[in-house]
């Protein structure tokens, strides 16, 4: 082998997620089939903040359950650190620890009898000892942010934002290397999607763990990721950093999306003659190029 | 005797509504104020927004418009009808339709047009009124060439204009929406809030939408923002979103546009508060010498 061809094998191996021909055809030789992925290939990093997007029955979700084994593409193949995750011997429960997937409105999932308990349930049916098992639990909460208080209420008793946060927890407590949500800010108040935004970018620091957020929210996603995928009628639309995604704002309006509200802003401001940055696409950014701008 | 010539559409007086808290097994563990002597009194043809974090009571105020809930203390009128006169109810319910925020839990019709066909039906409207009805009411919200389909098919958006038709082909003075956008995507919310203001604008009904989405209450006649059961602010969008730390405290947004001039603002450049659209925006910061 020459020295790039081992240099690439090595640099296979640090990358977490690779997506290599997916397809995937629901229903297939049946009369209602739809092909729901096509022709996917993907390259996720580790310790990458992407967002994915994409209109309603754009494939997200589907894409989604690949990635940690739960849906089996019908053509192409999936690694995980260099291995297909589909071969006879691979150990899938053991790639869910490692891709841990929160699904919308996690809370549904909660159902032991006191917060503590729920989040160990997890790292219980991995077979760790009790007291690994606690001390993952501990620390799974301590990482979304939840206060000692409310480990042995019901989770029930809890807010909708806590509740969704101790779900959170219990995935975080196999210790995945890849965390995806799906819309984790769905039915939150403005100040409840900001916390756990905040509390998952954080996590993201601390950690290094590689985030995947699948959002309807331009805002929301321009904010924390530095990589954007876009998702439309089965197929990878975009995929680039989010100032390069929502330069396409126009394309992105056809397939059902959007740029964020400033990056509209900023392109009325051009229009009108005044010299702005179009490309931005948080406030921070807008602001900043208006004073520029202004001249302050 | 009605006093429907005097007062509001919706009228409440020092509307409150406590319910008790119990344990596991059942024991008192106290009572809570979910609303708290909240005064409303709303015009027909009104398009109100009531806005509030989440428990800030938004919904349980809502519920009482329609007499899904009474109060504990004080009064609610709809249409000069107290909503706890029992011979009254069904006519209240007539005149203040509700549509909640899970598109899925509302529909029961197996095709579009006789789920909208059954509030009239069970009203008994005439066949052929009934059928009347269904077909402008599908029409109001777009969704006439659906009429046929089977509601299982289609999205959120679509499911929650299919409530809104029945509803509106009772023919109520008044929809309430309970954060009906709440889990749609965005072109879903924007075909149901575009469906509720062409109702408003066009039909004249009077629509008190509930909601955190700040970009849909813009274009509303009043807002009122809730916290802790009372109502915290009141005023015209415009009012409101003058008053961008206030919104932060009480866990709420503005739009992006509102709070980048707010930003803006604070750093010295020459822009009014409460900044709705990007046309505002712009003609304003244009107007600002050095640009």
């Amino acid at each position: 082998m020459s020295d790039v061809e081992n240099r690439d094998k090595e640099e296979t191996k640090i990358m977490s997620l690779i997506l290599d021909h997916v397809n995937y055809i629901y229903g297939e030789d049946t009369a209602l089939a739809v092909h729901a992925l096509k022709d996917i290939n993907l390259v996720i990093p580790d310790g990458q903040f992407i967002g994915l997007i994409g209109h309603t029955g754009s494939g997200k979700s589907t894409l989604v359950q690949h990635l940690n084994g739960l849906i089996r593409p019908t053509g192409g193949a999936i690694y995980y650190n260099g291995e297909d995750i589909h071969d006879k011997d691979y150990d899938k429960k053991k790639l869910r620890s490692k891709v841990g997937l929160v699904f919308q409105y996690p809370e549904h999932q909660l159902f032991e009898i006191d917060v503590f308990k729920d989040v160990c349930f997890g790292p219980k049916n991995l077979g760790l000892s009790q007291k690994e098992t606690e001390l993952r639990a501990y620390a799974a909460l301590k990482q979304v942010g939840l206060a000692d208080e409310y480990f042995y209420q019901s989770p029930f008793d809890l807010s909708g934002g806590q509740k969704r946060r101790v779900a959170i927890a219990g995935v975080l407590a196999m210790k995945p290397d890849i965390l995806i949500l799906d819309e984790p800010t769905a039915g939150l108040d403005p100040k409840g999607r900001d916390e756990i935004l905040d509390q998952i970018a954080k996590l993201k620091e601390e950690t290094g763990i590689t985030v995947i957020l699948v959002s309807h929210s331009m805002e929301d996603v321009a904010e924390y990721v530095e990589r954007i995928i876009v998702m439309s009628r089965g197929s990878v639309l975009y995929d680039d950093t989010p100032r390069e995604v929502f330069r396409h704002y126009k394309e992105l309006e056809q397939v059902g999306l959007a740029a964020p509200q400033v990056t509209y802003i900023m392109q009325a401001l051009a229009k009108q003659g005044m010299k702005v940055d179009t490309a931005v696409t948080t406030i921070r950014e807008a602001k900043q190029s208006i004073l520029q701008s202004l001249g302050k | 005797m009605d006093e429907g010539n005097t007062m509001g559409i919706i009228k409440t007086d020092k509307l409150t509504f406590e319910y008790i808290r119990r344990d596991e097994e059942g024991n008192v563990e106290g009572i809570t104020r979910a609303v708290d002597e909240v005064d409303l009194d709303i015009r027909q043809g009104d398009f109100i927004a009531i806005l509030g974090h989440n428990g800030s009571g938004k919904s349980t105020l809502a519920k009482h418009i329609n007499a899904i809930l009474y109060p504990t203390e004080g009064t609610v009128w709809v249409d000069g009808m107290d909503t706890q006169d029992e011979s009254r109810l069904w006519d209240i319910r007539q005149e203040a339709g509700m549509v909640f925020q899970n598109p899925d839990n509302q529909i029961i019709g197996q095709v579009v047009e006789e789920d909208v066909g059954f509030g009239p039906e069970n009203m008994g409207v005439p066949t052929k009124e009934i059928w009347e009805r269904v077909e402008e009411s599908l029409k109001a919200v777009g969704m006439y060439e659906y009429r046929k389909h089977s509601p299982n098919k289609l999205s959120g958006g679509q499911k929650q204009r299919v409530s809104i038709a029945g509803v509106i082909a009772m023919h109520p003075k008044c929809i309430i929406l309970d954060e009906p956008t709440a889990m749609l995507d965005p072109n879903g919310r924007k075909e149901v809030i575009r469906a509720v203001r062409a109702l408003n604008d066009v039909e004249g009904i009077t629509v008190v939408l509930i909601t955190h989405y700040m970009e849909e209450i813009i274009h509303a006649d009043m807002v009122f923002v809730m916290d802790q059961g009372h109502i915290a602010m009141e005023g015209t969008p415009r009012e409101i979103f003058s008053r961008v730390e206030e919104l932060q405290e009480l866990r709420l947004d503005v739009p992006q546009v509102t709070l980048l001039a707010h930003e803006l603002r604070q750093k010295g450049v020459n822009l009014p508060e409460g900044i709705l659209t990007i046309e505002e925006f712009t003609e304003a910061l244009m107007a600002v010498p050095g640009c």
